[in-house]
């Protein structure tokens, strides 16, 4: 198991936004988290990468040969360091930082220079740069969008901005991508390059994804099991045959009829 | 078109009007309480009419084509800007002249302009200081005058105390500038935008506020007197002779503050500060350690002010608060804004601009703060991107990787 | 106890202005999220007013209460169009540029204010008239409480009631909340949000102004510096209350003016103004949405 979470309850005040979830994602798994708007999606996403404190249950995370680590409470950017990466449900890229920068930021955490080196630039720290800049590149080039290299990351229409988030995220190395809401706004031909991508990314790189999704069409194509929440609460999981099937989920969420 | 033009006048006109009444009691009453006298001065009134007038047809025809070039890129800018860095061609020869031009400065000019030209160093150094914590990682600090304090108040003190010379006292003043930042950032960590400028704000009073009271420690209001000026090789030198010597030192040390926060901008810290001003959220998201990028942005960002606080307290000999108020702070923000927020190139010139301009327009030394309080509005107002707008590292592949 | 009641009585009063200041300070950045640093300024302008129309009407022959009313009232016209102008020239333009631009815009607006007094005046100290005059019956408080006081702060009420009662009830009060609330959705629904922001401007500037004749005549001195101090003040007692909250400016000034009343009488009166400052970083740390603000939290 990849990530385990376990009875994930989270409070704000008095407001329940979770209310115990389970949930689990193996390696090579690519799993949806759907249901509708304000049922703690995101929520959900901000206790597992770090952003809010879950007030009571545990998650898990374990890469290939690393131990299994509790990420509860821990900072962002550790939550991020031991291998999870997150896109978020609006695009959150650094707007006046080009493309290529953007990436490069994202190299941090797998870098190691300091103030002094920064400064002194040494053999090392040189070499270093250097390969984060082709690193960068290459990635940028998987994702199409070497083209783009040196525009500032406002610039970019809408379809790339959120390739390039994704991209971002990759380039942390992650073992394990959380991808919220990644086909919002797109039209039906970028769906089906994201389709693609994603797929991509669990086959080439061996990542575990796990996504907030609200277009069926993608969800039902790409997943290998759907998780349903509603009003915080697990309502439905299972293969997506059976979450189509499932009478609860098309009262609370699917609602109209849909072609799968 | 004449009617456009009459409706532009009779506006302006009725603008007029309305500040003749406006400045009525403070321009044209003049108050004498200790002589119970009340002086008219009617005059005043035809001045700002007039000027009022005047100034808003410009201000209105500006705005107008502010508004319209707003679509319109800064093509020219960008390609002198770049062309101009990235060439060899342009720069060399450009770099060469600004060289030669700096170092046989004191041998024109008088030591008077001397001095000045140290002051408008002093301010681009903090300028680049400042440009760290403001510019690059976007922590709106309004109490960076209080690290200035610091500096020149550890020299002055280990000086009066100890009688430890300027060249041992300069590591020391940055050292505990940086602490000092730390300390400052500590607290303010969860802080964002307005809350973050009011906290540092009070910081900076408070440091000023206490150097004024706490006499055991600080002499307070009447400061301290007889600070030795930076050693040269043992000898006295005359007041020319050290306004020289200090010129030269400023030199050096913006040069060195220039290739230091040049280098910083472009690494992995750097990139690290800009993210953060960007978007902290996803900047965590990325791995980046919100605490340590932002304590280091305070640290790096106070250095330098105390270096240039134990500076001012060597050139000018005596200190005391009065020259740490939150004015400082706010001119040399300024300086940041107006240079263009994280440009290097963009904060020296403002710095030379906002300093140099009021000491060479001395004739009218009575209207410089006025002026500089006006300029301040007026650049926000038309061109709140500073004068050098694109910040943007270029890259070059010159063969397929 | 009678010491501690003058430092009661002198706190109620301080706070009473600072209250007054900072309703300025809160109401403008509830509507249009900016920290207006030259508002102390607009405080100054109308004491300076203040004494120049008292000096004036003097003159005239009139003195007394209805001095106090008169230039009072020429103060607080003055003041108001002083806001109202200085948010035309210095913070509309600049609505939609990033959240730095109008705070260094508001204080250059402050240090070019500040220098167009001392210009056009002097940078003497002037002393200003008493004008609030001696009521008879209040004198067996005199061991504590004097009569400026005790006018300061019924006029402070008075005027919370009134500002009350004009936001809940009033057509404009209510767009002045819904403006507050959210921008957008108001003009889309008809709401003249220029109006309002002018509006709020010329309010709080009427506010400041009241503040400045009472505490003026209290004090009996001005200066072109006075609005700086009072403004930070001000504006640490309204972030203490909760920035956008009217009755949270009030408890603010009131706190503020309160902590350092007696800081100053029980502990040391040298550092009065580190006390404010002081308690302002506290609470910024320790609680910035302040005590009756609402702490907003960005939605990720």
């Amino acid at each position: 198991m990849v990530l385990e979470v376990r009875g994930l309850t989270m409070e704000f005040g008095g407001l329940r936004a979770l209310d115990a979830i389970d949930l689990a994602l193996a390696r090579g798994e690519i799993v949806a988290l759907i249901g509708p708007n304000g049922a703690g999606k995101t929520t959900f996403f901000n206790c597992v990468t770090g952003i809010y404190n879950p007030t009571r249950g545990d998650i898990f995370i374990a890469s290939q040969g690393g131990t299994r680590e509790r990420i509860n409470g821990l900072k962002p950017n550790k939550i991020t360091e031991l291998g999870l990466a997150r896109t978020f449900q609006n695009v959150r890229l650094f707007p006046n930082m080009t493309v290529l920068e953007n990436i490069m930021v994202a190299r941090h955490c797998r870098t190691r220079s300091g103030i002094l080196g920064a400064i002194l630039r040494g053999k090392r720290i040189v070499a270093e740069e250097k390969a984060t800049v082709m690193f960068a590149y290459r990635l940028l080039k998987r994702f199409g969008l070497e083209g783009h290299v040196n525009d500032l990351a406002k610039e970019l229409p809408y379809g790339e901005q959120r390739r390039l988030e994704i991209a971002r995220a990759m380039a942390t190395e992650p073992f394990l991508l959380l991808l919220d809401e990644p086909a919002a706004g797109m039209n039906p031909k970028e769906t089906e390059d994201l389709d693609r991508l994603i797929k991509t990314i669990r086959d080439e790189d061996g990542i575990a994804i796990l996504l907030i999704e609200h277009d069926m069409k993608l969800v039902m194509s790409i997943s290998d099991r759907i998780y349903v929440v509603d009003y915080g609460e697990m309502i439905a999981q299972g293969k997506p045959s059976e979450i189509a099937a499932d009478p609860k989920v098309i009262k609370a969420y699917l609602g109209e009829s849909f072609d799968a | 078109m004449a009617r456009g033009v009459f409706k532009e006048i009779v506006k302006s006109f009725l603008i007029a009007l309305w500040f003749m009444f406006l400045t009525f009691p403070i321009m044209v009453i003049k108050v004498n309480t200790i002589d119970q006298t009340i002086t008219w001065r009617w005059m005043n009134m035809l001045y700002v009419g007039g000027g009022a007038f005047f100034l808003s047809m410009l201000w209105r025809f500006l705005m107008a084509r502010k508004v319209a070039a707003k679509e319109e890129e800064d093509s020219w800018q960008k390609h002198v800007g770049l062309r101009f860095r990235t060439d060899p061609k342009f720069y060399l020869p450009g770099l060469a002249v600004i060289g030669v031009l700096t170092v046989v400065f004191p041998i024109f000019f008088s030591s008077y302009q001397v001095s000045i030209m140290t002051t408008a160093l002093m301010y681009v150094m903090l300028g680049l200081g400042l440009n760290i914590v403001v510019g690059l990682a976007g922590l709106l600090d309004l109490g960076y005058v209080a690290f200035y304090a610091v500096g020149a108040y550890c020299f002055a003190l280990l000086n009066h105390h100890f009688g430890l010379g300027f060249w041992v006292c300069l590591p020391l003043s940055a050292l505990l500038a940086a602490s000092f930042g730390i300390l400052l950032g500590f607290p303010v960590l969860r802080l964002r935008g307005d809350y973050l400028a009011i906290v540092t704000l009070g910081f900076g009073e408070i440091i000023r506020l206490i150097l004024e009271n706490w006499n055991e420690f600080s002499f307070g209001p009447s400061g301290i007197a007889g600070i030795s000026r930076p050693w040269f090789f043992g000898m006295k030198l005359s007041l020319q002779q050290a306004n020289v010597y200090m010129y030269y030192i400023m030199i050096v040390l913006v040069l060195f503050t220039i290739f230091v926060v040049g280098r910083l901008r472009n690494s992995r810290i750097g990139r690290a500060w800009i993210a953060l001003r960007e978007d902290e959220i996803a900047c965590q998201a990325m791995g980046i350690d919100k605490t340590r990028t932002k304590l280091t942005a305070f640290a790096l960002g106070a250095t330098w002010a105390g270096m240039v606080g134990c500076i001012f307290a060597a050139k000018t000999t005596f200190i005391n608060p009065a020259s740490f108020t939150f004015m400082e702070s706010a001119i040399i923000l300024s300086i940041v804004v107006l240079g263009g927020m994280g440009s290097i190139v963009g904060v020296i010139l403002a710095a030379l601009i906002l300093i140099l301009l009021p000491e060479y327009l001395r004739a009218f030394s009575q209207l410089r703060m006025i002026v500089f309080g006006a300029s301040m509005v007026l650049m926000m107002v038309f061109r709140p991107q500073g004068i050098i707008s694109r910040v943007k590292q270029h890259y070059e592949w010159h063969r397929e990787a | 106890m009678d010491y501690f009641l003058e430092l009661f009585f002198g706190g109620l009063t301080r706070g009473s202005i600072y209250a007054l200041i900072a309703l300025g300070y809160t109401m403008v950045y509830g509507i249009i999220q900016l920290i207006n640093f030259a508002h102390g300024e607009i405080y100054m302008i109308g004491a300076f007013t203040a004494l120049i129309a008292a000096s004036v009407l003097t003159l005239l022959g009139f003195n007394g209460f209805s001095l106090l009313c008169l230039a009072g009232l020429i103060a607080v016209i003055y003041s108001a169009a002083y806001g109202y102008t200085m948010e035309k020239i210095a913070y509309k333009p600049l609505r939609q540029a990033p959240r730095l631009s109008p705070l260094i815009s508001a204080i250059g607006m402050s240090i070019f204010l500040q220098n167009y007094v001392l210009l056009a005046q002097t940078s003497d100290f002037l002393s200003f008239p008493a004008l609030i005059p001696e009521i008879a019956f209040l004198d067996r408080f005199a061991a504590f409480m004097m009569p400026s006081e005790v006018i300061i702060f019924v006029t402070t009420a008075v005027v919370m009631i009134c500002l009350t009662v004009f936001i809940k009830f009033t057509r404009i009060g209510k767009a002045m909340r819904a403006t507050s609330q959210d921008k957008t959705m108001a003009m889309l629904l008809g709401v003249n949000v220029d109006r309002v922001i002018s509006v709020t401007f010329i309010i709080g500037s009427a506010l400041a102004a009241v503040g400045g004749v009472l505490i003026s005549s209290h004090i009996g001195q001005i200066n072109f510096y006075i609005g700086f101090i009072a403004g930070i003040k001000a504006f640490t007692a309204a972030v203490l209350g909760g920035i956008g909250s009217i009755p949270g400016a009030v408890l603010g000034g009131l706190i503020l003016g309160w902590t350092e009343s007696f800081a100053t009488g029980y502990v040391s009166s040298d550092y009065e103004d580190v006390f404010a400052f002081g308690l302002l970083v506290f609470i910024l740390i320790f609680r910035p949405a302040g005590i009756l603000g609402k702490s907003s939290s960005e939605k990720v």
